[in-house]
């Protein structure tokens, strides 16, 4: 059994989430910080009229922040009817998966990690990690 | 009939919806008939929502639902023609018809069917009320005349050619299929409804009902051969009714089951031709009278009639607005002019329309730096155009308030009736318009406010008599708009509020001390009446029962960013005023700038703002909370940068105070700078930051950027300010000082003057030397409920005090979770301790000495008083409550 994964990069590994749930990736736009909210949360930004909620994964993953004057890219994502955006480093291809390659998380991730990521499916020379969308922007 | 049969439960659909709101109009409209018994026109408009009903049920072939109504259209009938006047009982009857209609339609709403409602008891009663005494016996001597005087009432009402043209209906078609083992009685109850028209049923096949139709029904009648009975439909430019052919749906389940009276008393003639006298909806196609066409199943003609080409709901409006006839072209323009749209079409447009009042905003800055003026034109034009737009669309969703008062007439009466008072209700500004989502959201609040008034605000009338008030009360309802909201008010000439009940109770449920109501003023008592946990069963008693449920009130009117207030006189009344925005999409808002990031706050919450150029001089603290002094009166100071966690304002810069209104709570938000003041459009929130509580939503500025709407009530939250302004007001009114400083100073006798830190005083009094008691060999005052250790402070420090009279001056001091009352012999000054002129230097319960206003002064050691008062006090006072009980 296969299925599509929309891809992207964050600190030099590759995640993937379905694609059926991945709206439009776009360049990075104005963001407006929202005090006391999660410090995974990056912002709001007003996606063609709709305001859109914004979650920088580095933040969620426990990786640390991107470089002084790298843009990083947003991937939009429908969750539960909301749509809400993911930062993220680069936006890569849609990767069709076998589930037949898929395995579980090692139990060496760290627990932050462990939480978001649902397992890896083993590509030709890479791993593509499963993210879990839910638990990312669950901020 | 196939496309009937598909789009059936579209019309079942229709046909509860426009059912609903006919019985609301209804229930208003009987209790209105019962103070005008005479009114032509309520009578007229009652008959045709019974009607209508009553009709589509058929047609829908719900029975008891058809039959139930066909006997309270009976006795309306009766009551139109005057051969009955409106009394109690019939009134009784008719609400309880429209009651148990209510509960077939609920019951076709869940079921698809009609359930197991009984009729037969309220048709009983309906009967009964047909069969007992009414004005004028129809005697069949009367036949002939009340024949007669319907067409000409006709005439008066309807242009003869109308009628004329009316679409005949195959009587064969109808006759058989009113079986006849039904025939009595059909026509029994047929000659009522009939009877402005119908030449009297009793008369049917006799010859002489032929010519009853007189003047211009004649023509008809000679069409019809000699044994027809012509229907003249009395049309008085008001009312409308569908004779049309009808059968019992006993007798005939089939489909055409459209009953309707005269047409029964045609069908039991067997022979009857009946003369439609027109297209009874003012349908689209006036000119073809439904009936014409589906000639052997009629079941269109009346304002229900759902088959055909046109969608039922046109019907609805029809009925309702009073002018179905084509013939009556009088209101035939408003008719015409409504449609009925989904809502849900509307909030589409609302959103679509939000989006270009922002491009449009986000255009107009654009063309700003642009000198072309044809571009400067066109977006002005623009502006304008999606101004108009916008107004244009809000309006779509607004509605007339009476939407939601026509149900408390009858809510008024049944109270009433049930509480044992005499309630005269007036309405006024029914016509004020509000969103309709606002609208249903009010509907609940407003309903338990006027139970309220009728419950507990309005005496019975034996104890209005004995004050000399009239014996019926008045219970008014008031919508009008006042600063871009909407104010409904409801109020009573009833008892009033008692404050000391009020307090009374808050006091015993421990929702504020004694000394917190005591520094309250009326109104903040009257506000406690919204506290949760204020309404309970046991208060419906003792605060002649207000305070039921009202923080539910409050909550649900605060939830579409309304506000509630009361205002009470005892003895005279009460009202209670709603204050609702206009709309909930789109609201005015003042643009703040905090930290370099855009705020909105609504406007609605703001009173006035106020900038500071130096808030260094201008701001002071009591303890340790900055307060403003706003026109002599204290105004608790939130900085907008702590609350959001932003970096100190860089000194010397100027800021604004907006002063807000949450709830009972005045503060002042300090912000940056203020930008601007415009109406912005709610935009949602992610889930994920509900939980924060300090944002309402979200808008779009004109640069597109996204800026925050504040949520005031959060922001009070936040800030914990719900009591501190209450505590600060009390505090510094004891201290009769309006300076705020960190050190009481008190004198003590013998010359000496003491100091207790300001932060650890709750409150300074005066109390009479005789509440003091005597426990376990110490001496005690109650305070704030509590037993507390009372210190004589000249005794502490070895002074011989001149004030030992009968009134005690005391400091009540905090520490920890304990207090203790501290005599002093006067209370001095509350002064600035700036702390360089201290020494450590002090003896037993002094920490030092400091010069305060040029004069040395002890600081006392609180600690050490409150040690000293017993530090097992508590703990023996809890063993020998224990032991005790």
């Amino acid at each position: 059994m296969t299925k599509q994964l929309a891809t992207f990069v964050v600190d030099g590994a590759t995640y993937g989430v379905d694609v059926t749930c991945v709206q439009e990736a776009l360049r990075d736009l104005p963001r407006t910080p929202v005090p006391l909210a999660g410090p995974a949360v990056a912002g709001l930004v007003n996606l063609r009229g709709q305001v859109v909620l914004t979650v920088d994964l580095r933040v969620s993953l426990g990786l640390p922040p991107l470089p002084e004057g790298v843009e990083p890219m947003m991937v939009v994502v429908q969750v539960g009817g909301d749509h809400l955006s993911l930062l993220v480093d680069q936006v890569g291809d849609v990767v069709e998966v076998d589930e037949a390659d898929f395995e579980p998380p090692p139990g060496t991730l760290g627990a932050e990690m462990r939480r978001l990521v649902r397992g890896a499916y083993k590509l030709d020379g890479r791993l593509l990690l499963a993210l879990d969308v839910d638990q990312a922007v669950a901020a | 009939m196939e496309g009937v049969v598909d789009g059936v439960d579209e019309i079942v659909r229709e046909f509860l919806v426009e059912s609903h709101e006919n019985l609301d109009q209804l229930d208003a409209d009987l209790v209105a008939l019962e103070s005008s018994p005479g009114s032509r026109e309520l009578l007229a408009s009652i008959f045709r929502v019974i009607h209508t009903i009553k009709g589509t049920s058929g047609f829908l072939a719900f029975a008891r639902l058809e039959r139930l109504t066909h006997t309270g259209e009976n006795l309306l009938a009766e009551l139109r023609d005057g051969k009955r006047t409106m009394d109690h009982a019939t009134t009784d009857a008719l609400l309880r018809m429209v009651d148990t209609v209510r509960a077939l339609l609920a019951a076709i709403e869940a079921t698809g069917g009609e359930g197991d409602v009984d009729v037969e008891a309220v048709v009983g009663e309906l009967q009964a009320v047909l069969d007992g005494p009414r004005a004028a016996e129809p005697a069949a001597a009367t036949d002939a005349g009340r024949a007669a005087e319907a067409p000409a009432r006709g005439t008066e009402g309807e242009p003869a050619e109308e009628s004329a043209q009316a679409p005949r209906e195959p009587a064969e078609d109808a006759a058989p299929a009113a079986a006849p083992p039904r025939k009595t009685r059909i026509k029994r109850i047929a000659a009522r409804p009939a009877a402005a028209a119908v030449p009297a049923p009793d008369a049917v096949p006799a010859p002489d009902a032929a010519p009853a139709p007189a003047p211009d029904g004649a023509d008809r009648a000679d069409g019809a051969d000699g044994a027809d009975v012509a229907v003249a439909v009395a049309s008085d430019g008001e009312e409308t009714w569908t004779p049309t052919f009808a059968f019992e749906p006993i007798a005939a389940p089939a489909k055409p089951a459209r009953a309707t009276k005269p047409a029964k008393a045609a069908a039991a003639a067997k022979t009857a031709e009946v003369e439609v006298p027109a297209p009874h909806a003012p349908a689209p196609e006036e000119s073809a009278p439904a009936p014409a066409e589906p000639a052997p199943e009629p079941p269109a003609a009346g304002p229900p009639s759902p088959p055909a080409e046109r969608p039922p709901s046109t019907a609805a409006p029809t009925a309702r607005e009073g002018a179905p006839e084509p013939g009556g072209a009088t209101s035939r323009g408003a008719v015409d002019s409504a449609i009925r749209v989904d809502v849900a079409v509307l909030d589409a447009l609302m959103r679509q329309v939000s989006e270009l009042v922002l491009a449009r905003n986000a255009i107009a800055r654009l063309v700003e730096g642009d000198g072309r003026p044809e571009l400067v034109r066109a977006a002005q034009r623009l502006s304008l155009v999606a101004g108009e737009l916008q107004e244009g669309v809000m309006k779509t969703r607004m509605q007339p308030i009476e939407h939601v008062w026509s149900k408390v007439p009858r809510m008024v009466r049944d109270l009433a009736a049930s509480c044992g008072r005499q309630v005269r209700l007036e309405m006024s500004g029914g016509d004020t318009e509000l969103d309709r989502s606002l609208l249903e959201a009010i509907k609940d609040p407003l309903t338990h406010l006027v139970r309220n008034a009728i419950d507990h605000g309005i005496e019975p009338p034996s104890f209005r008599t004995a004050n000399g008030k009239p014996a019926t009360g008045v219970l008014s309802l008031r919508a009008y708009h006042a600063g871009g909201q909407v104010v409904v008010e409801v109020s009573d000439d009833g008892a009033g509020i008692h404050t000391e009940h009020v307090a009374a109770t808050a006091v015993r449920k421990g929702l504020r001390t004694q000394e917190q109501i005591a520094a309250m003023s009326p109104s903040e008592i009257l506000r406690l009446l919204f506290l949760p946990g204020f309404s309970t069963a046991s208060s419906v008693t003792n605060v002649s029962g207000r305070g039921v449920g009202m923080d539910v009130v409050r909550t649900r009117i605060e939830g579409i960013g309304g506000t509630v207030d009361v205002e009470s006189e005892v003895g005279r009344g009460t009202t209670w005023r709603l204050r609702i925005p206009l709309t909930l999409a789109i609201m005015p808002a003042v643009l703040v700038a905090c930290d370099g990031q855009t705020y909105a706050l609504p406007q609605s919450s703001l009173l006035e703002l106020v900038a500071l150029d130096d808030p260094a001089t201008s701001v002071e603290h009591v303890h340790a909370a900055p307060v403003y002094r706003l026109r002599g009166d204290l105004l608790p100071l939130v900085d907008l940068r702590q609350v959001l966690g932003a970096p100190e304002r860089p000194a010397g810069a100027g800021v604004v105070i907006a002063v807000l209104q949450a709830d009972a709570t005045r503060f002042g938000l300090v912000v940056d700078r203020v930008l601007d003041s415009e109406e912005i459009v709610v935009k949602p929130l992610a889930a994920q930051l509900k939980s924060v509580g300090l944002y309402a939503g979200a808008t779009l500025l004109g640069d597109g950027a996204v800026a925050l709407i504040l949520d005031v009530p959060g922001l009070v939250r936040r800030a914990i300010l719900v009591e501190s302004e209450e505590e600060i007001r009390t505090d510094v009114a004891a201290a009769a000082a309006r300076t705020t400083s960190q050190v009481l100073v008190v004198s003590v006798g013998d010359g000496r003057r003491v100091g207790i830190p300001l932060a650890a005083v709750t409150r300074m009094e005066k109390m009479p030397a005789d509440v003091v008691e005597v426990v376990g060999g110490r001496e005690v005052v109650q305070y704030r409920g509590a037993i507390t250790p009372l210190v004589r402070l000249p005794r502490v420090l070895g002074t011989s005090s001149v004030a030992d009279g009968d009134e005690l001056t005391v400091v009540v001091a905090t520490r920890g979770e304990r207090s203790v009352a501290i005599a002093v012999e006067d209370i001095v000054d509350i002064v600035e301790d700036d702390g360089t002129r201290s020494s450590d230097h002090g003896g037993h319960a002094l920490v030092g000495s400091t010069v305060l206003k040029d004069r040395v002064t002890e600081l006392l050691d609180v600690q050490t008083v409150v040690a000293d008062a017993d530090p097992h006090f508590f703990d023996e006072l809890e063993d020998a409550l224990v032991g005790v009980s």
